[in-house]
């Protein structure tokens, strides 16, 4: 089972997003920004970090480098796809999920153990969960406040695509505590915290974000 | 060369022809005897780019003239044996160890500490900018980052400005390298306030055969400038000379500051990563200080002597910039590296895979100098060994300060002490409250620890731990250290005693203590005193390494830290490198378990001078500080060590400031699990007070959690060792007793030690 994991100049986390999904059984492959070719995987990863220095606006220009050609619409068709922080960013830019990520309401970077809270586990990364499932994995963000209008919250609220909310605690001054979300169809999921540094004992606040990347796999076995 | 603006370059020729021309060499900070020292080397006046090249390369900052007599110590006590495990020594851009199964380890410490004052966000960026480029230059990926930091009084309304900036500026450019910061140190002193200190480690690693180093053989083999574009940023003092000396039509004053693009540096590190894979690079140097001049005299001096570089092929932000602000800029994340032209097609394919733009600047000649145009104009002609590394040497004078005597004389036995368990009780409080104690979380939480995934553990555990091979688990763990009110009562045992901590802590976390790396920051070597601490503390160290059996590899002076005649503490501040050969046998700090067994092991004193308590209870310093005792932190090492292997550890923590109070109080916050704990078997053994066995900050101990089933055996190890211990008891439950003092709630202690930064940051 292929799992890509794009890399962007500026990528930080797709070593990790790789390890992750070798760890829960699949083949990590790596697609490059520059080359608008998705090696026939079943899945992709849009990994954290600032890609091309997230200088003008978070993903802003990484929506336009030639792999997303070829990955938007993949994600439209019903491939599964997991942004990450930037990558949820990404996502956003894209246009493939609905709202924006704004700087943390503390303007400040934030790095700590997160408490969520897994609000919908009909998505292709989060089967493996149980309903209202609450897990603790890394959050780090600089621009992680998801912000929408008021008709989408409620839009996103009512279609259940709240994938994931902050518990104890909003990090970023989110709306609505909003940690993740997905598309309609749950194959394209933004998400902020960081479930790839949480897959290995020892590394890490725990394994409960291991859970993401097994639900995929799964999901593309039985597809 | 048309098209090259038209300067008016003051080349080797007009220098020849026109001997006694002015110069601006005292504007420059060069000594008369300097110049003179330069017009003999050159056997004429040396051109304005020249001038410019040796006034930086021969700074304080740049050529160590004032250290370097006392440095040599580090090599000479070195011995044969704590040299099996270096692979690289002092003297490159940073050290290198031999950490076993192939991999090598290669780890710096430097300071940036004025930049950081003046432009607080920017100058903390460049400073991790700055030192990830040395561990790149050793061909090794960068691992990890830690950032020693000190401040003025947390309360002073300077130290609200300055924090953030510096916290933010190491901050955003780490978390944009994704190199996670795995520890360091927040230390608050009003002798920082002017004067805050800001230092920066970068660890890296690679297999043994890739070790690069800088230099340039090789004859006709290219010198390749790659990585951002040359700005006028950091030219500072030099702008003195271009605008004196040259029609530019430039802005006459340069920022004296750099200013950093984490993403720039990001790239590059992948692109040296993959340079370095496909074996294209023959030798490599990063530009930092002094930019170009520095860069390419050093690379000339390490390989055959002789180099061409044209200034004309420098890629510009501003075009503007002369061609002596060209080979002085310090514009960041810039590299250099010496190429056979075979390979040279490859290089650019890689560059240009990473967009990072490279451009030929010259090549490797069989002559004896440096040569740099521009256009057909020769600027500079040198040896360059007599710019990088011949340049003057001075024995300043030292003088044991006068003030010492009285500072020493004055002890903390006059001082009132608690009397009481209620006494005791606040008392603890009011330490784990202080800025030097308290929570630093607003701070760390900044940082990404976990970019990478290799991290098992950082702050707030003893050492950071870092793995670097994913198979094995091999890592390393490192921690940085210095009590500067140690090091200010004695220089010779403060240096020592952050040596003792540094290596304690390293042992404390389960790692095999291997390497040292320092960055001593001092006042100014012009005043003798500051000069007595400096050798003080050299000497110190010196020995101290030899005792220990781990070599000095590298590290960097910072000189001029002062406030008008008013110096900072000495401020050695040492970085103790350990292996292990399976991080996930590092001990943590802090008690997950409840009905473990509790241990101190060492020995208690009555040692208070210096302590934290003095400090926060009576703002005192004075006296002499703890005993030195090297052999006892050896013993006390092996004994961790050892009982680290057969995995009878739980937790593990170093004591230092704050004594054991502090040791149980935050084991007890580490996890919310509390303990009770009885005193009197230390009591009675070292003949000392509960406030003493609280409080005093006696060296080579620990305290060590111990499933209660494996007491027996840990007891066992121990006593083979000859490391003492009493068992003092057990963890659990929701507060912190202390038989017959004090019983306090988790939940007070954590009001007490959480929220002082930040609210002294929201004023």
């Amino acid at each position: 089972m292929k799992v890509g994991v794009v890399t962007f100049p500026g990528s930080l986390d797709d070593h990790d997003a790789a390890r992750a999904i070798e760890l829960a059984g699949g083949e990590a492959v790596h697609l490059w920004h520059g080359t608008a070719d998705l090696q026939g995987v079943d899945a992709v990863v849009l990994p954290g970090g600032f890609s091309y220095g997230d200088y003008l606006r978070a993903g802003a220009i990484a929506r336009f480098a030639p792999v997303m050609d070829a990955l938007i619409p993949a994600a439209k068709g019903g491939l599964p796809v997991l942004g990450i922080c930037n990558g949820f960013q990404v996502l956003c830019e894209s246009h493939l999920l609905p709202g924006a990520l704004v700087r943390n309401d503390h303007q400040k970077f934030i790095c700590r153990d997160q408490k969520l809270r897994i609000e919908r586990i009909n998505t292709a990364w989060t089967g493996d969960f149980a309903q209202d499932e609450e897990i603790t994995i890394v959050l780090k963000n600089g621009e992680g406040g998801y912000m929408a209008d008021e008709r989408t919250l409620d839009l996103l609220e009512a279609e259940g695509r709240v994938v994931a909310r902050y518990l104890g605690g909003n990090p970023n001054g989110s709306r609505r505590e909003i940690a993740g979300i997905s598309n309609e169809a749950g194959n394209v999921v933004g998400l902020m915290p960081h479930p790839e540094h949480c897959v290995e004992p020892g590394f890490g606040p725990g394994l409960e974000g291991l859970p993401f990347f097994t639900s995929v796999l799964r999901q593309v076995v039985s597809a | 060369m048309s098209n090259l603006p038209a300067y008016k370059c003051d080349t080797v020729d007009i220098a020849s022809q026109d001997p006694q021309a002015e110069q601006p060499w005292a504007e420059l900070g060069l000594k008369s005897d300097e110049y003179q020292q330069i017009r003999e080397i050159l056997d004429r006046r040396p051109t304005s780019a020249e001038l410019a090249m040796y006034s930086v390369m021969w700074s304080e900052h740049c050529s160590y003239k004032s250290s370097k007599v006392h440095l040599r110590q580090f090599g000479d006590k070195t011995t044969d044996e704590m040299k099996e495990k270096l692979l690289v020594g002092i003297g490159e851009n940073a050290g290198v160890v031999d950490i076993g199964d192939g991999w090598a380890v290669t780890f710096k410490i430097e300071s940036h500490n004025h930049p950081s004052y003046i432009e607080p966000h920017q100058g903390a960026a460049t400073g991790i900018g700055g030192i990830v480029r040395d561990i790149m230059s050793m061909g090794a990926r960068p691992l990890a980052v830690m950032d020693p930091l000190r401040f003025g009084a947390l309360d002073h309304p300077d130290t609200a400005r300055v924090l953030p900036g510096i916290v933010s500026g190491v901050g955003t450019y780490g978390n944009s390298l994704g190199l996670p910061n795995i520890g360091g140190e927040i230390n608050f002193d009003s002798c920082y306030q002017g004067n805050p200190l800001v230092n920066a480690l970068c660890v890296g690693s690679m297999r043994t055969e890739d070790i690069h180093l800088a230099n340039a053989t090789g004859v006709g083999n290219l010198i390749v400038l790659f990585g951002s574009k040359t700005g006028g940023d950091g030219i500072g003092g030099v702008s003195v000379l271009a605008s004196e000396t040259f029609d530019s039509t430039g802005p006459a004053k340069r920022p004296a500051v750099q200013v950093g693009d984490p993403f720039a540096e990001k790239v590059l590190i992948e692109c040296c990563l993959d340079l370095y894979a496909a074996d294209v690079v023959a030798g490599i140097q990063d530009l930092g200080g002094a930019g170009l001049s520095c860069a390419t005299s050093e690379l000339a001096s390490n390989g055959d002597g002789g180099m061409q570089i044209h200034l004309d092929r420098v890629p510009l932000r501003d075009p503007s910039l002369s061609p002596e602000e060209i080979l002085m800029s310090e514009s960041q994340e810039r590299m250099m590296a010496v190429v056979e032209p075979g390979k040279l097609e490859a290089f650019m394919e890689i560059a240009a895979k990473w967009d990072v733009e490279a451009s030929v600047l010259g090549e490797v000649t069989d002559g004896e100098n440096l040569e740099v145009f521009w256009g057909d104009d020769l600027l500079v002609q040198v040896p360059p060994r007599s710019v990088a590394h011949d340049g003057p040497v001075y024995q300043r004078p030292l003088e044991r300060p006068a003030y010492l005597d009285d500072l020493q004389a004055d002890g903390t036995a006059h001082l009132n002490r608690p009397r009481t368990g209620d006494d005791l009780a606040r008392t603890v409080l009011d330490l784990i409250a202080s800025p030097n104690m308290c929570d630093a979380s607003w701070v760390t939480d900044q940082y990404d620890r976990y970019v990478r995934g290799n991290t098992a553990q950082a702050m707030p555990d003893d050492a950071g731990v870092v793995r670097v091979d994913e198979e094995t688990g091999r890592g390393v763990a490192l921690s940085t250290d210095c009590n500067p009110r140690f090091t200010k009562l004695d220089p010779y045992a403060g240096s020592q005693l952050a040596l003792a901590e540094a290596y304690r802590n390293v042992a404390v976390a389960g790692a095999a203590p291997l390497a040292v790396s320092d960055c001593l920051n001092f006042g100014s070597p012009e005043d003798p005193g500051v000069m007595w601490q400096f050798s003080e503390a050299v000497t110190a160290l010196a020995d101290g390494c030899a005792v220990l059996g781990i070599p000095v590899t590298g590290g960097n002076v910072s000189f001029y830290n002062q406030t008008g005649d008013i110096a900072i503490h000495p401020t050695p501040v040492v970085a103790v490198l350990g292996v292990l050969d399976d991080v996930a046998k590092r001990n943590r700090s802090g008690w997950a378990h409840a009905q473990d067994a509790i241990y101190l092991l060492g020995e208690t004193r009555d040692e208070l001078d210096g302590s934290a308590w003095a400090e926060v209870a009576h703002s005192h310093l004075g006296g002499l500080p703890p005993t030195v005792d090297l052999a006892a932190e050896q013993t006390l090492a092996s004994a961790i060590l050892a009982a680290t292997d057969q995995g009878l550890i739980t937790s593990a923590h170093d004591l230092s400031d704050g004594g054991l109070a502090a040791g149980l109080a935050e084991s007890v916050l580490r996890h919310g699990v509390g303990a009770s704990v009885d005193l009197s078997p230390v009591a009675s053994r070292d003949g000392v007070d509960a406030f003493v066995a609280l409080l005093s900050e006696s060296t080579a101990r620990a305290i060590a959690s111990i499933s209660a089933s494996d007491a027996e055996a840990f007891e066992a190890v121990l006593s083979d060792k000859g490391q003492a211990f009493a068992r003092i008891g057990t963890t659990g439950g929701d507060h912190l007793k202390v038989e017959g003092q004090f019983t306090l709630a988790i939940e007070d202690l954590r009001s007490a030690h959480t929220g002082v930064i930040e609210s002294a940051m929201s004023h």
